[in-house]
């Protein structure tokens, strides 16, 4: 049991907190949320920023220990995260750098970590959500096309996205999770309609997209036709793996900050207060230390993040809405004005046991797949 | 770094675990939960094989070890369920004579309650105001003092360790259960509403252990109190929800369950309970 770094992590830490501390002040503050292309330029500039100081690939191509210090860094001094380079920068991208062909990955990857283009993702669907092995949207060959027809649900970023990774179904006759595809979609093709949908902190963040006769290219399916259901599991465990450094860091920060909030309005002497808040930090202490586990345990075994990431995953989305929760009850009255801080990150973090596989499925997958209990329905 | 266990540690944890199934398995639990007695020779086995001594310097004829060993044998220990006043006697090592070996049995008061006094040598600090009570957990004879007595922190570390042991324990015996006990003409395991039981059961353990882990590495005050904080859920809520797994047969004495919830319960109330967790961690936060 370990938890110091290695000589080359420390100044890799130190040389990232020094580069920081240069860029960060020069950074463009940020834009209106409901202004889609100038949040797309921030966010795309940051990436630009980090690509030329050499940081652009720390996303997939480096050591685990590596990444969560570069995570953890950049989240202490303030950086932006990753916006609208999530897709690509934490799904299409190690997708195609894991499962493309060389010309795939020369054509995909150097625009994601330059910051030019913005990928989203086509993966749930109306009818497939939970349940995303019984997607429906179609994709029929066509020569050396695909014409695909359907629709996708919950797409973050589709306004703005130059690329999608979607999900189609290729044979329909298969067992469900054998015929499915993954394909790279451009936003601008022919029949792509992108519909924002408002969420319920009042903000269009995500995106319901019509495909009606989109033509895709052949040379655009990531893996073998059929085999996208493997393909897309490797997405998802990085998803469930080290997607959420940052935000742990940030939480801890919110929490010094909420308790600062409550000593400056006399809340302090609260001892019930005081101490749901002294509960929390216990929680986010050991989110942090299971986040160095999971880390540790990926340097070990190789590459990518395995099941242990539903642990945290269900752990760590509750525990977030216990801190906005917490920070309700520091703001009082205020907790019902929109304009407080943390209220909005409040109605967003409701999103948190739903998005990326609600708790119910992850207690199911950590039931079935980590405790070997047997299949059930 | 490399956070998970070295070779070492894990033959540790192997070596320990073995001793323990030998020298205290089911039959010998059963015996000591007849009476309040504590078993003397098992007690010197536990000496001989250098538990009492796991921190003592080597030039003190004592093993050497730091605390994420010491860490790793006390959550074998509440796995196990093994009684006596462990802490103590380790504590009281190098100070107290014969503590080391397991010749002289140790109790402290720690909180409100002392542990195992009647059986023990020595007692510290002064307990002579301390009144019998007659304990909840039948492994874990009882005595009440009236000023709380101090509390250190290393006991809380390895409470913390015993309760991440207890933890671990009651979800394996969840998840046997769920697995073999049918109704419906199928293994309950096969039943969601039990799954995701089962499933709060791992999380709150493995969330539990990356925390004492990570306190028996830095040894900081605020990584033992959440350590404590997280293992006492782990152990009491884990003991409450593998009881509910069990139905019927949880709720017997016949069962193992109720002692694992007995005991987390003695274990959480150690220190004054976890108030002073939940306080120094707020302070941090003002820091």
């Amino acid at each position: 049991m370990d938890l110091s770094h290695t000589p080359e992590d420390e100044e890799f830490r130190a040389r990232l907190r020094a580069w920081l501390a240069t860029a960060l002040p020069v950074l463009p503050p940020p834009p209106d949320p409901a202004d889609w292309p100038a949040r797309r330029a921030r966010d795309l500039g940051w990436q630009r920023a980090l690509y030329d100081a050499g940081y652009g690939e720390l996303h997939w191509d480096a050591s685990p220990t590596t990444r969560l210090i570069f995570l953890e860094e950049t989240e202490a001094a303030g950086a932006p995260y990753v916006g609208a380079n999530f897709v690509g920068l934490l799904h299409a991208g190690p997708t195609i750098a894991a499962e493309g062909t060389d010309g795939q990955r020369r054509r995909w990857l150097p625009p994601i970590l330059r910051g030019e283009e913005v990928w989203c993702q086509g993966f749930s669907e109306p009818g497939a959500g939970s349940d995303l092995a019984s997607l429906r949207t179609r994709a029929r060959r066509d020569g050396d096309h695909y014409v695909v027809d359907g629709s996708k649900i919950w797409t973050s970023h589709a306004e703005v996205a130059d690329w999608c990774e979607l999900l189609v179904r290729t044979d329909p006759d298969a067992p469900r999770h054998r015929g499915i595809s993954w394909l790279a979609m451009p936003m601008d093709a022919p029949g792509v309609t992108v519909r924002p949908l408002r969420t319920l902190a009042g903000s269009a963040e995500f995106a319901e997209v019509f495909l009606d006769g989109v033509r895709i290219p052949v040379a655009n399916r990531v893996g073998a036709e059929n085999d996208g259901w493997r393909v897309t599991m490797v997405t998802l465990s990085f998803e469930r793996g080290t997607a959420f450094v940052g935000e742990v860091v940030a939480c801890r920060r919110v929490l010094r900050e909420l308790a600062a909030a409550a000593r400056r309005d006399g809340r302090w002497d609260d001892a019930v207060l005081r101490r749901r808040l002294g509960r929390l930090n216990a929680e986010f202490l050991a989110l942090w230390r299971l986040t160095q586990w999971n880390v540790s345990e990926a340097a070990a075994g190789g590459g990518v993040p395995g099941v242990g990431g539903s642990v945290f995953k269900l752990r760590y989305s509750h525990a977030r809405q216990d801190l906005y929760d917490a920070a309700a009850d520091v703001l009082g009255p205020g907790a019902l004005d929109l304009d407080s801080p943390w209220v909005l990150d409040r109605l967003s973090s409701l999103s948190y046991t739903i998005a990326a596989g609600t708790s119910q499925i992850q207690r199911t997958i950590v039931a079935e797949r980590m405790l070997g209990l047997p299949r059930g329905r | 770094m490399r956070f998970q266990l070295t070779e070492d540690q894990t033959a540790l944890r192997r070596a320990t675990r073995d001793l323990l199934e030998r020298r205290f398995g089911e039959r010998e639990r059963r015996a000591a939960a007849g009476g309040g007695s504590l078993d003397r020779a098992l007690w010197r086995t536990l000496g001989d094989a250098g538990f009492f001594a796991l921190c003592l310097p080597e030039r003190d004829g004592g093993v050497g070890l730091g605390f994420p060993e010491a860490v790793l044998v006390f959550e074998e220990a509440g796995r196990a369920l093994l009684t006596g006043p462990l802490i103590a006697t380790l504590r009281a090592a190098g100070e107290v004579p014969g503590a080391a070996s397991g010749e002289t049995v140790v109790a402290a008061a720690d909180g409100w309650t002392v542990e195992w006094l009647a059986a023990a040598d020595v007692a510290r600090p002064d307990t002579a105001d301390a009144v019998a009570v007659r304990s909840v957990d039948p492994l874990t004879p009882l005595h009440r003092v009236a000023r709380a007595a101090r509390v250190d922190p290393v006991a809380v570390l390895l409470t913390a360790a015993e309760q991440l042991g207890t933890a671990v324990r009651v979800c394996e015996l969840a998840v046997q259960h769920a697995r073999t006990r049918e109704q419906f003409g199928r293994p309950i395991g096969a039943f969601q509403a039990v799954q995701h039981l089962c499933a709060g059961l791992l999380v709150r353990a493995e969330t539990a252990r990356a925390a004492v882990y990570a306190a028996a590495v830095t040894g900081a005050r605020t990584d033992i109190a959440a350590a404590r904080l997280l293992a006492d859920e782990a152990a009491v809520d884990g003991a409450r929800d593998c009881l509910q797994v069990h139905g019927g047969m949880g709720f017997t004495w016949e069962s193992e369950v109720h002692l694992h919830l007995k005991r987390a319960w003695v274990r959480a109330g150690r220190g004054g309970g976890g108030a002073a967790a939940e306080e120094a961690l707020a302070a941090a936060l003002t820091a």
